[in-house]
C-alpha cells in the first residue's frame, strides 16, 4: 500500500510512502529478465496448463488473424513506478527506441498499411522522436492510439503534446484505476491520482472525451491481486463518479486484468500470493475470451526492434515464432499473419472472465 | 487398521477453513436436487435488478459482519471490491450491520426498562 499506519498506545495514523520506487532492474531481482519471470512462472501449480486450456476449447495451437494493430513499446523510461507495472518501467530505465527502429516502424507501417498504430512504453512522451511518430502516423493514414500515464504530460518539457495530440486526432488511452486517490496511488505512486485529475479536465478542455471524435479511454485495473468487474457496469458507474466529483467527461473504460509478470509477480510473491492468484486466472479461463485475445490481431514490437506477439511476451522475452521475420527490419505481413502465437501460463491473464486486452474486456 | 490415508479434515484443530470455500458445491453430494435449487436462487437474487450488483455485494459484506460469517466476508470483500466498490463504501456497509446489531441489543434495554419499572417502587 501506499500507506503505512501505526498504533501506539499514545497515538496512531497513517502516512504516505515515496511516490518513486527502484525497478526490479536496479535491485538486481532475479525476475528482472524474461527468463527469470518465465522461470518463476513455470514452477507455480496449476490445473492445466494454457496450451491445454486452448486445446479444450479448440483453439490450439492459436494463430494469429488478421494484423490490425501495430503496437510499438517505445522503451522502458518513464515518470512513475507503478506498483503492477508488467515493463518494471521507471526513471532508473534508460532503453529507448532508436532512430533506425522507428524509421523501420513507420516504414512498415505505410508498406503493409497497417490500420491502427498503438504507442506504449514506459511513458511514450519521454522519447525525443515521440512528436515526430506522431505526425509521421497520422499522416501516412494509420489511427493512432497514445498510452498515457497522464503525468508525464505535465513535466515542464512536455506540455506541448497534448495540443499535439488532438491536432492529429489521436485517440488516448489512460490509465487512472480507481476514481479516489487512495487507490490510485496505492498502486502509482503518492500524488499520482491528482495529477491525473489535473491532466484530464485539461485533455477535456482540448475537447478529449466530449462527443467531438477526440477518444479518451481510461483504463482502470485492479488495485490488489482480485480480478476486474463488469466493464459495463462499471462504466456507467465511472462515468457518473467522475462527472459528479470532478467535472471530468470521458468516452469509454477500459477493465485490465493485472498480469502476473514482472512487478506484479514479485508482489504477490512478496504476499505468498502468486499461485492463489494464478488459480483464481485458471479457474477463470473463457474461451470466448481466449478466441478474441488481442495478440491474435497485433503484433508488437519491442524497442529494439524485435518482433513479439504481444507487450506482455515482449517483457518475458518471448520473440515471435521463428520460422517468420522476427524483427521490424525484414516484417511482412503476408509472413506474420496466422503465425503460431507464443502461449504460456501468464496468458490465463488475458482470458479469464470477460478477458483482458489493451482494449479492455473482449468476450 | 486401513492404511489409507484419512480425509484431509481429519485431526483438525479448526472448525474454519478458507479452503472450504472453493468446495462450496460439494454440498450437492448429499441432495443435488437441493443444492440446484438453492445456487439457482441464490444467483438469480445477486442478478442486476432494482439494486444493482454492486449494491447487492455491499448488503452482502454487511450482512456477512452481522451474521460473522468468515467464508462470506471473505467471498463479499473480493466481490465488493470487483463490483467496483472502495474501502469508504465497505467500511461504512459494515459500519451499519455493526450499528444494527449494537442498536439491537440496546432497544432491548427498553424491555430491561419494563421490568425496572414493574419491579420497583
Amino acid at each position: 500500500m501506499a500507506y503505512r499506519c501505526s498504533i501506539t498506545s499514545t497515538s496512531w495514523g497513517c502516512s504516505r510512502v515515496s511516490r518513486i520506487l527502484r525497478t526490479l532492474q536496479k535491485r538486481g531481482s532475479s525476475l528482472a529478465t524474461g527468463a527469470g519471470q518465465r522461470s518463476r512462472l513455470a514452477a507455480i501449480p496449476t490445473a492445466r496448463s494454457f496450451e491445454r486450456a486452448l486445446g479444450d476449447a479448440g483453439l490450439w495451437p492459436l494463430r494469429s488473424l488478421v494484423l490490425d494493430i501495430l503496437q510499438i513499446n517505445l522503451g522502458k523510461r518513464c515518470n512513475q513506478t507503478c506498483k503492477h507495472c508488467h515493463v518494471d518501467a521507471g526513471p532508473d530505465r534508460t532503453e529507448v527506441m532508436p532512430r533506425e527502429v522507428v524509421e523501420a516502424v513507420l516504414a512498415f507501417l505505410e508498406r503493409a498499411r497497417i490500420p491502427t498504430l498503438d504507442i506504449t512504453g514506459g511513458a511514450p512522451e519521454l522519447h525525443p522522436d515521440f512528436r515526430e511518430i506522431v505526425v509521421r502516423a497520422a499522416n501516412a493514414g494509420a489511427h493512432v492510439m497514445h498510452r498515457c500515464n497522464l503525468t508525464a504530460v505535465l513535466l515542464p518539457n512536455y506540455r506541448d503534446i497534448p495540443a499535439l495530440l488532438a491536432a492529429h486526432r489521436v485517440e488516448i488511452v489512460a490509465s487512472l484505476p480507481y476514481f479516489q486517490g487512495r487507490e490510485t496511488d496505492a498502486q502509482r505512486g503518492d500524488g499520482v491520482f491528482d495529477e491525473s485529475i489535473e491532466s484530464l479536465r485539461w485533455l477535456n478542455s482540448l475537447g478529449y472525451g466530449r462527443g467531438t471524435g477526440l477518444a479518451l479511454n481510461l483504463v482502470t485495473n485492479p488495485v490488489g491481486t482480485y480480478l476486474p468487474g463488469n466493464q459495463a457496469a462499471l462504466e456507467v458507474r465511472w462515468k457518473g463518479e467522475m462527472r459528479r466529483r470532478y467535472g471530468i467527461e470521458f468516452d469509454r473504460l477500459y477493465t485490465i486484468t493485472n498480469m502476473p509478470i514482472s512487478r506484479f509477480l514479485e508482489f504477490l510473491d512478496d504476499r505468498e500470493q502468486t499461485e492463489e492468484y494464478l488459480t483464481r486466472l485458471v479457474n477463470a479461463f473463457n474461451p470466448a475470451a481466449a478466441a478474441g485475445v488481442m495478440c491474435r490481431g497485433t503484433l508488437s514490437v519491442g524497442y529494439d526492434g524485435t518482433l513479439y506477439d504481444c507487450d506482455f511476451n515482449q517483457m518475458l522475452d518471448l520473440p515471435v515464432d521463428g520460422r517468420g521475420p522476427r524483427t521490424i527490419f525484414d516484417a511482412d505481413v503476408a509472413l506474420l499473419e496466422g503465425r503460431e502465437i507464443l502461449v504460456g501460463p501468464h496468458c490465463f491473464g488475458c482470458t479469464a472472465g470477460a478477458g483482458s486486452s489493451c482494449g479492455g474486456a473482449v468476450a | 487398521m486401513s492404511t489409507s490415508q484419512p480425509p484431509s479434515h481429519a485431526g483438525s484443530a479448526h472448525y474454519y477453513n478458507a479452503a472450504d470455500l472453493g468446495k462450496f458445491s460439494d454440498i450437492a453430494r448429499g441432495n443435488s436436487e437441493l443444492a440446484r435449487k438453492f445456487f439457482d436462487w441464490y444467483g438469480a437474487v445477486f442478478a442486476e435488478g432494482a439494486l444493482t450488483q454492486r449494491e447487492k455485494s455491499l448488503i452482502a459484506l454487511a450482512v456477512s459482519h452481522a451474521v460473522q460469517c468468515p467464508y462470506c466476508i471473505d467471498a463479499y470483500s473480493k466481490d465488493a471490491l470487483e463490483k467496483g466498490s472502495n474501502l469508504d463504501e465497505m467500511t461504512e456497509a459494515v459500519h451499519v450491520a455493526a450499528a444494527i446489531r449494537g442498536g439491537a441489543s440496546l432497544v432491548h434495554g427498553v424491555q430491561m426498562l419494563n421490568h425496572v419499572d414493574e419491579l420497583g417502587m
